[in-house]
């Protein structure tokens, strides 16, 4: 099942491929929009045949390089079963908003669903060099696509994301292969070392394993001051390439810290748990300023995700803390930020959607050059309104829930740092007002470069199809949290036993 | 030990390729221009003959020949596979541009020679047949390289001519020294003499040994000839020069490693170590800023020849070494005779901004160069990622942490030039010179592009079957 999941877009990619050159451009759109449709039903299948009560689901074991340990091993948890869902999601909205992509669109498609199968298939890895496999995948895809698809100065950009990432993944492999040689006998199966702890009581070489890991994960998630190729990567790729990126590809860091980092290595992470904490603190509100900061509406929308994995960041640090505090609340700061996973995927891939139809219709990012957009495009002014303020954790969204179980999780082992934490709430909410007023407020007024049109037309229906859908589940998720929150609360409380050892 | 065992039947796959070697000499002789073909595909189904034969030993009992100067257990029969298929493929390169040249057959023949030369030295167990090996590996190489007659050509024969004579005779006296103070050439008998022998008697016959060795590797700091030799050759030429001589230098030094130079006798791991790490970074430091395809790759090579001495630094101390280094020799081969492939496909194209355009005039060709290229680095799932992954295993099992993060701070660097061929290959527009070429290169550089993939996600099987034997 999992297998047929991880695959078939890599299979419907390779038939789009073989399709003679010369068919319609609509046909690898529908085909890749059917195919993405086909996957979400598939993961809602999963869902619904996934056991609530915890433990690995759906596992398949097979021999792949055995001398080297290296095996095959698919299963999904309430880790990751909630972003294999929005995966799915994230991957449908951006075939939908494709619908009209007339640049090479068979390559296109055929690379994103490409790239869906490395990031489903990092999701339900359940070994290191397979986790590791698609970790780099997903770099060589998105690289593609950024260099292919982007706007001008997209190269420069794709070039720094793959130094960059591959940088990160290159210390991540160091790691997992420090992890390896320490496990008897040497495995890179991930449920063999979390139950072997091979590092235990050895200090140094576990902190260096930390080292490299966390760096590795740091680098994709990316905290501060590790955050710098993200903002022109986000600005020059593709709107879809955009939301996938930050939707997506940003997950893959903190989903590695509870999944490999905090269960493999419990000592080593508690010992240095602080910097981790000081870490996700300064990205929260060094993301906040920098974005305050920016002009161009996708930069800023970028470096907000600076500020929101930074609260992903505080809270699996702060849930290390041993001094006296309940496990309910650090049980709870874990749920929070698998939760503020799955909500800041949805919520900034419509929310670069919305700057992709923004930029397809001004032909700029600039703030300063659009204002009073809200007469022309009424549903594009509310849409941009909502994913605004779900953005800033208004009560109501998915954010809130999560910045709301982080906080609470995190204010009694270290209520320091989760105080001017909170502070990046205010910095947000500040930010994404002042953007409102700028682009929608106002008098009428349109960016006047040569060949721009003198309208702003409003969303057309596959931009909406792709962007509801998106702040819908956001708006579901705000209110009835229960359904997802059921499946990652056994889960959290698996790692936080794990960490405890 | 049973005296002078000459057993040919342990060498069969040695004693086809020399037997159509001379065969091939005599009816190209005889063949008139148009037909001298025939003489490729002899040693095309001598080089298939020998594979069947190497598989078949492989299968067998490990078991010397000659006394025991020349051995057959895994690192001889993975080397014989790697050199025999490369040679395959190598011959597939040739037989395009070489139809009907006016030295048709005796390329065939020098390649064959060669090859044995390589062979031989991948399974001595004794210096002076390394020797041997090393001179009947060289030779026809230098010839080789020079059929160009040009410029370059001959620039590239001359400088690989005097460089690897100058070296050699570093490692004949290197072996001499070392005959001195073991009193024997045989590496058992060596391997329990040098430790008691005076200790810079056998340094600086070790350095000797090699010198020869690095040259054959194309390693730093033996790489002088490198860029020059292969970018001044005839593409073919160059693949060939490139990756087959590595085989036979990094096997042979595995064994020594393992039973010879062991720390007891010299700082054999330190010494390696340091020279591995001098390749892969002068290697990728070379590589940054050049525009022509070929020197690109040549740099590669000498980056590669870095990393494939990981496994050779910690010979003997890791039980993870010798299946890292023979599963990176496939792999390695195998990416790289990719690469050239597509450099053979497109003779017209010698600079990186000659590429351009390539993924829409030849999409699969275009979809190869990425995957060998990328394989190069070391990308998942192609096979040089599983040698890597091997390679860094062991050097950590080995002690060396540190050599194994600067190989992956290497891979790193090396990304950059990769990519700065991959990026016009990639992007639009170019000229009408990516279009015509030759048909047979472009098949290869496919097969070996799957070829590279398959054996990355097949690594389990080919790892088991070369770990199966226990270290020496």
């Amino acid at each position: 099942m999992l297998t047929v999941l991880v695959f078939a877009p890599t299979a419907v990619a390779v038939l789009l491929l073989c399709l003679p050159a010369r068919v319609p451009p609509g046909v690898p759109r529908a085909v890749w929009v059917a195919a993405t449709a086909a996957e979400l039903a598939l993961a809602g299948a999963v869902w619904a045949g996934y056991d609530t009560k915890g433990g690995t689901g759906y596992e398949v074991r097979a021999r792949w390089i055995p001398s080297a340990g290296v095996g095959y091993h698919l299963g999904v948890d309430g880790l990751s079963l909630p972003l294999l869902a929005l995966t799915c999601v994230l991957f449908l909205a951006c075939a939908l908003y494709s619908l009209r992509e007339s640049r090479r669109p068979r390559a296109y498609a055929a690379l994103f669903l490409f790239l869906q199968t490395t990031c489903l298939g990092l999701f339900v890895s359940l070994d290191l060099i397979l986790f590791f496999v698609f970790f780099d995948l997903s770099i060589v895809a998105m690289y593609f696509v950024i260099a292919g698809w982007g706007h001008r100065d997209a190269k420069r950009a794709a070039l720094k994301f793959f130094l960059y990432t591959f940088v990160g993944s290159l210390a991540l492999l160091l790691g997992f292969i420090g992890l390896y040689l320490a496990a008897v006998p040497h495995t890179f199966d991930m449920v063999e070392l979390t139950r072997q702890n091979p590092l235990a009581g050895r200090s140094s070489y576990a902190s260096l394993v930390l080292l490299a890991v966390v760096v590795g994960l740091a680098v994709k998630t990316p905290t501060v001051p590790f955050h710098t190729w993200l903002p022109p990567a986000h600005t020059e790729a593709p709107a879809a390439g955009s939301a996938i990126l930050a939707g997506v590809l940003l997950k893959m860091g903190t989903y590695g810290f509870l999944r490999i980092a905090m269960p493999m290595l419990p000592g080593a992470w508690r010992r240095y748990a602080l910097v981790l904490v000081v870490v996700g603190v300064v990205s929260v509100l060094h993301g906040a300023l920098v974005a305050l900061a920016q002009t161009d509406f996708k930069r800023m929308v970028a470096y907000t995700s600076v500020n929101h994995m930074g609260y992903i960041v505080l809270a699996v640090g702060a849930a290390a803390a041993t001094a006296d505090t309940s496990t309910q609340a650090r049980s709870l700061a874990i749920t929070g930020s698998v939760t503020q996973m799955v909500s800041h995927g949805l919520i900034t891939g419509a929310l670069f959607l919305l700057a992709g139809a923004l930029y397809e219709r001004g032909r700029t990012y600039d703030m300063g050059a659009y204002g009073g957009v809200a007469a022309p495009a009424p549903v594009f002014a509310a849409l941009t309104g909502v994913a605004a303020f779900a953005s800033l954790g208004l009560p109501g969204f998915s954010g809130f829930v999560a910045e709301f179980q982080i906080f609470t999780g995190a204010l009694g082992p270290r209520p320091l740092a989760t105080a001017l934490a909170v502070l990046g709430i205010l910095l947000t909410a500040a930010l994404f007002l002042r953007a409102l007023r700028r682009i929608l407020m106002g008098p009428l007024r349109l960016p006047d470069a040569p060949g721009t049109a003198r309208v702003f037309p409003d969303l057309r229906t596959h931009e909406n199809a792709a962007v509801v859908p998106l702040l819908a589940l956001t708006v579901l998720l705000g209110v009835a949290p229960r359904f997802l929150l059921d499946v990652i609360e056994p889960a959290s409380r698996t790692v936080l036993e794990q960490l405890a050892r | 030990m049973n005296d002078m065992n000459a057993d040919p039947q342990a060498l069969l796959p040695e004693v086809l390729l020399a037997a159509s070697a001379v065969a091939g000499l005599l009816l190209g002789a005889w063949l008139p221009r148009g037909r001298q073909w025939l003489v490729g595909l002899l040693a095309a189904a001598a080089a298939c003959a020998g594979i069947v034969s190497a598989s078949v030993a492989a299968a067998g009992p490990e078991r010397t020949a000659f006394g025991e100067a020349f051995t057959v257990d895994p690192v001889t029969g993975t080397a014989r596979a790697v050199v025999l298929g490369g040679l395959l493929l190598v011959l597939a390169l040739f037989a395009g541009p070489f139809h009907r040249h006016a030295r048709e057959s005796e390329t065939y023949v020098l390649l064959q020679l060669s090859c044995l030369g390589v062979l031989v030295m991948a399974g001595a167990q004794d210096l002076l047949l390394l020797a041997a090996g090393y001179l009947l590996a060289s030779i026809p190489a230098y010839t080789l390289a020079g059929f160009r007659k040009d410029g370059p050509g001959t620039e590239a024969a001359l400088k690989y001519y005097v460089v690897g004579a100058l070296l050699g005779v570093l490692m004949l006296a290197g072996i001499t020294l070392l005959y001195a103070s073991g009193r024997a050439t045989g590496y058992p008998p060596l391997g329990i003499a040098l430790p008691e022998a005076p200790r810079a008697l056998v340094a600086v016959g070790a350095l000797g040994l090699l010198a020869g060795m690095m040259f054959k590797a194309g390693a730093v700091p033996a790489h002088f000839w490198v860029p020059d030799v292969i970018q001044g050759s005839t593409s073919p030429v160059s693949a060939f020069l490139s990756t087959l001589p590595k085989v036979g230098a990094l096997a042979a030094l595995l064994r020594l490693g393992e039973a010879v130079l062991t720390d007891d006798a010299v700082p054999w791991a330190p010494l390696v170590a340091v020279i591995a790490s001098a390749s892969m970074t002068l290697g990728n430091l070379g590589a940054f800023f050049q525009t022509e395809a070929k020197r690109l790759l040549a740099y590669s090579t000498v980056s590669q020849a870095g990393y494939l001495l990981m496994p050779v630094v910690v010979a003997g101390r890791s039980e993870l070494a010798r299946p890292a280094l023979l599963f990176y020799l496939a792999a390695y081969a195998v990416t790289n005779l990719g690469a050239f492939a597509v450099v053979c496909a497109l003779p017209r194209a010698t600079a990186l901004a000659d590429y351009r355009g390539l993924a829409r005039r030849r999409p699969l060709l275009a979809a190869s160069l990425v995957v060998c290229l990328l394989g190069l680095v070391g990308t998942p799932p192609t096979a040089v990622f599983v040698g890597k992954l091997e390679s860094f295993a062991a050097a950590f099992d080995g002690g060396y942490a540190w050599l194994a993060v600067l190989a992956a701070v290497n891979t790193v660097a090396s990304l950059f030039y990769y990519l700065r061929w991959i990026v016009p290959a990639l992007s639009r527009g170019g000229d009408a010179a990516l279009t015509d070429g030759e048909r047979g290169a472009r098949c290869l550089a496919h097969g070996a592009a799957a070829a590279s993939l398959a054996l990355g996600l097949a690594a389990g099987p080919v790892l088991a079957v070369l770990t199966v034997s226990p270290a020496a």
